[in-house]
């Protein structure tokens, strides 16, 4: 009887321990990307909602980004890289910024995005599962999220992207 | 006229004393609601407990939500939908929660009955 309950208890820890307990919140992959309105960052009384901006049959990359962070300057030439894709449109989201940094960091790293809306209170993130700068999604041409990368993008995830909407070139 | 004057303050007092207790009730279900939620950027703290930017903006959402109209289950369920289950402290009985929920029991009844027998054993030994 005490061995089976010492096992027991091992095992869970075993399990435990051997699992990793960072947690990415992976809810939303697979599924439709959620409905959102976000302000323009050009224009603070225009406003956008997922359909408008999400509209065409190509691949996405959703990208949550400030000036403050300092990872996201770290990610930066691999968005601009991407940015050279044909099949895919980088949309950026400026999370809790001043519009003044927000120009200067595009300014001196180069701008990869084609549209960017402002999260001025967070809540536009929240309403997507994120948790924090920089996150990024890949939006497939019918709204649905295939990835997400939470922290800044890697070389490996550049070419995570990259297999994803070549494969779809390809069919 | 004196029973007129009456009647107003004691509807005054009986409006502002419900008024009070709403509001209060608001701010103890969202204080409860803040309790239940895990900042799941934090070491073990719940977003009442944190300063986190993730629990400031979860908080700041809750309060929307309460002002829209929704009800406890309903925040409980648009969070889970975007963070999941772990987001809740309270976790949902379903397949992969039926151990952490029936384990208790079980164990408190496998007591129960160990101690049974062990009290018929020593009576029937004496």
């Amino acid at each position: 009887m005490i061995f089976i309950l010492l096992f027991f208890v091992a095992s869970i820890f075993y399990k435990s321990l051997s699992t990793t307990n960072i947690f990415v919140p992976d809810k939303l992959i697979g599924k439709n990307l959620p409905d959102f309105k976000a302000k323009s960052f050009y224009d603070k009384n225009k406003f956008f909602t997922k359909n408008e901006i999400f509209n065409e049959k190509k691949y996405y990359l959703l990208n949550i980004w400030a000036s403050w962070c300092g990872p996201c300057r770290e990610e930066h030439p691999i968005l601009i890289k991407l940015s050279n894709e044909d099949n895919l449109e980088i949309v950026g989201l400026n999370f809790k910024d001043k519009k003044e940094s927000a120009l200067k960091f595009l300014n001196q790293n180069g701008n990869p995005y084609k549209k960017i809306l402002i999260d001025d209170n967070g809540s536009v993130s929240i309403n997507l599962g994120a948790y924090g700068v920089p996150e990024t999604f890949l939006i497939n041409e019918n709204n649905l999220i295939e990835l997400k990368f939470v922290g800044p993008l890697k070389i490996s995830d550049h070419k995570k992207i990259l297999k994803k909407i070549n494969n779809k070139n390809e069919n | 006229m004196k029973t007129k004057l009456f009647l107003i303050i004691i509807f005054n007092i009986i409006f502002n004393y419900n008024y009070a207790f709403s509001q209060n009730d608001n701010l103890n279900l969202h204080k409860k609601i803040y309790k239940n939620i895990r900042c799941i950027v934090c070491q073990g703290q719940s977003v009442d407990e944190s300063n986190s930017d993730f629990a400031i903006n979860i908080k700041k959402l809750i309060l929307v939500k309460l002002e829209e109209g929704l009800n406890e289950e309903e925040i409980y369920q648009f969070l889970k939908s975007r963070y999941g289950e772990w987001i809740i402290y309270k976790p949902e009985l379903n397949t992969n929660t039926l151990i952490l929920w029936l384990l208790p029991y079980a164990l408190f009844i496998a007591g129960g009955f160990y101690i049974f027998i062990k009290f018929i054993k020593k009576k029937s030994e004496n």
